[in-house]
């Protein structure tokens, strides 16, 4: 078992010609994910690699192929109508990597997406993977295992960072998850927490945040009033200087809200293991997947 | 991105809120004349980039023209939170009644733009939403039809009681709203909103602060971008795709990812050092990235050790490792350099690096410590 993607995810790829699309496709492919098709207007009809039939819209595309996900890799002037044509034609999950995507047009996306019941991941994130099964997105498939520890984050290469010591170390992972540096995501640190909390395959979860907005303090008081896992946090960003945005667009304190300090101290009144640095993750998980065997 | 306050002024006033005369001058004879114009007690306003301006000395008073010249020579030219006042905008003094908030963000919990109202005007809103949380008024805006009538009338109620005041300011949120849509904002405040002696509702002071991501598409907000109120080192890195901030300390970093880059300056001060930057190189990093990252942080005279973090994903090692090798090639580096990549390519990186002369370490941790032994050797 894993959350969001496993074995049956039948993807689509919006912006499957494309630079980043089409590398980051034959990843996918290589990685065992099926890619069912792509999508880019104008030139419906090609083949992608000489195995993944390419349609002008992704309604086209559905009623043809059966896809139930969508990545979408498009540049961010398109990314806005790339959520919406994707929600139009009955995709249940939409993953969004495109960065720059403006923070009032997700003011919109995000209620019209809610309405019909549509997933988002995103946008501004790495995607998901499911080792072993599925991957959907930009997480490099080499550094991942598989196994029973789930991982949530806000970041993309220091979850690549920190997957890479949990799977030196022979800790596998159920699925990862970049939920995205944006201000305005689709799925947060509790859907993933609940999606965690129900999954059988998962035994325990680490938690990566970073400075800025409330979402990490939130996610602490779900862990302490709902997931009975273990869980391991780490937040980035401690010698971040205020009202500055440290590269993501999310990562920022505002006046004295959103600090490091205060989410360190949320996540452990929450009984949530605080790493230090990003190497501690092993040492941390050892304490509480042992502790937590014994209950 | 943030826009001067006479940037925002005159937003805010195409929008069609009131707001008093005057002009942005650079010169001190600017100054007096706009102020001979204005024909009344003026004050000048420092324009740069961060709060607190007031107490800095960036805000003053002038009786006259001649006054205000004097006034300005000390403003002009005066740094103010690090930054150099190039800039200053003029207005009459107005004879203040009362002073309200009045604000527009977009609320990242409710995801939706807020806006947000306090008869405690004047003075630093997160103080007063810290200590008198009563006193903040709020209404959730849905983006699809703005800031409807009512919810405006609801909040100026909450600011005057007089309804000619409270129908002003209703309007004037209204307008507020449309003038930061229309900006693609993350923020658009009005602070103080005041009302005169004769009873007029006037924003005497403007702040927009425009989403990035919005830039792309609008060519106009975009030139409002003032480079030189910015730190050069940003604007040149902004320029190569490189997200750089300058911080204090002495270990240089350049990362990829935002995320680690900030966990590279934590882990930095962790084993006793202080990060001198972050830097974000960004994904599909190409040599000349590299090249420009490193002539930044040689830039910076703080900088006594060179740290490199790279994990590859997109990022290829052998693209940094590259860039590297051609950043330093023919010039000794004056600064000591870890080096730490793993991933993508890594072999071939590592190869690149042996050959030109550089070891490559694969852990974090050893990495980071070795960067503040030599900062700490080289101070």
């Amino acid at each position: 078992m894993s959350i969001f993607i496993d074995h049956n995810t039948k993807l689509l790829v919006q912006g499957i010609t494309g630079r980043d699309g089409s590398f980051h496709t034959r990843e996918m492919r290589e990685y065992g994910t099926q890619v069912v098709a792509g999508v880019t207007p104008g030139k419906g009809g090609q083949q992608f690699d000489d195995a993944v039939p390419i349609f002008d819209t992704v309604t086209e595309a559905v009623s043809t192929t059966g896809a139930n996900a969508a990545v979408i890799y498009v540049p961010s002037r398109f990314a806005v109508d790339a959520m919406y044509e994707a929600a139009d034609a009955g995709i249940a999950l939409i993953v969004c990597i495109t960065e720059g995507v403006p923070v009032l047009e997700m003011t919109r996306v995000l209620p019209y997406l809610r309405d019909r019941g549509v997933g988002l991941i995103g946008p501004n994130c790495p995607g998901v993977i499911s080792p072993g099964q599925s991957k959907v997105g930009i997480i490099p498939g080499q550094i991942c295992a598989e196994g029973t520890i789930g991982v949530v984050s806000r970041s993309g290469t220091l979850t690549y960072e920190v997957i890479h010591q949990l799977s030196k170390h022979l800790y596998g992972q159920s699925t990862c998850i970049g939920i995205g540096g944006d201000p305005l995501i689709g799925t947060n640190f509790i859907d993933c927490l609940t999606a965690f909390e129900a999954d059988a395959a998962t035994e325990a979860i680490v938690m990566i945040g970073e400075i800025g907005g409330t979402d990490e303090q939130q996610a602490a008081e779900f862990v302490a009033a709902e997931v009975t896992k273990p869980v391991v946090g780490f937040i980035a960003g401690q010698t971040a200087p205020p009202g500055r945005r440290m590269g993501h667009a999310g990562a920022i304190i505002s006046g004295s809200s959103g600090t490091a300090a205060e989410k360190m101290v949320a996540f452990e009144r929450a009984g949530i293991s605080v790493m230090k640095r990003p190497a501690e993750v092993v040492a941390l998980l050892q304490e509480r997947v042992a502790s937590h065997h014994t209950v | 991105m943030n826009l001067h306050e006479y940037q925002a002024r005159a937003l805010l006033k195409d929008a069609g809120i009131p707001v008093p005369d005057g002009a942005v001058a650079t010169t001190p004879d600017e100054v007096k004349q706009i102020a001979q114009h204005l024909g009344r007690p003026v004050v000048v306003k420092a324009q740069v980039h961060t709060g607190g301006r007031g107490k800095a000395g960036g805000v003053k008073i002038a009786a006259d023209a001649s006054e205000a010249r004097e006034v300005a020579e000390k403003i002009l030219g005066m740094r103010i939170k690090g930054l150099t006042v190039e800039k200053v905008l003029v207005v009459p003094a107005e004879d203040i009644a009362t002073e309200s908030y009045v604000g527009v963000i977009v609320d990242r919990v409710s995801q939706q733009p807020v806006m947000m109202v306090s008869p405690a005007g004047g003075v630093d809103i997160e103080e007063v939403a810290a200590k008198t949380p009563e006193k903040i008024f709020k209404a959730a805006i849905d983006p699809r039809y703005g800031l409807l009538s009512h919810q405006a009338m609801v909040l100026a109620f909450r600011l005057y009681e007089n309804i000619s005041q409270v129908r002003q300011a209703a309007t004037i949120m209204q307008q507020l709203y449309r003038a930061f849509a229309d900006a693609g904002g993350s923020l658009a405040e009005i602070n103080p909103l005041i009302t005169t002696r004769e009873g007029a509702v006037i924003a005497l002071d403007a702040k927009i602060v425009v989403d990035d991501s919005e830039l792309e598409r609008r060519p106009a907000i975009r030139e409002l971008r003032d480079l030189t109120a910015e730190d050069p080192a940003e604007v040149e890195a902004r320029e190569a795709g490189l997200s750089y901030i300058k911080l204090d300390g002495n270990v240089g970093c350049c990362v990829n990812g935002a995320g680690l880059a900030m966990a590279t300056m934590d882990l930095v001060k962790f084993y006793g050092g202080e990060p001198a930057n972050f830097l974000d190189i960004g994904g599909s990093s190409s040599p000349q990235k590299v090249v420009t990252a490193l002539k930044i942080i040689t830039g910076d005279p703080n900088v006594k050790s060179i740290l490199f973090n790279i994990f590859g994903g997109i990022t290829r090692c052998d693209d940094v490792a590259n860039g590297v090798v051609s950043a330093t090639a023919g010039t000794k580096l004056a600064r000591p350099m870890v080096i730490r990549l793993t991933g993508t390519n890594e072999e071939i990186a590592v190869d690149i690096l042996r050959k030109a002369g550089f070891e490559a370490l694969t852990d974090m941790d050893e990495a980071v410590q070795q960067a503040v032994k030599l900062a700490r050797e080289a101070a």
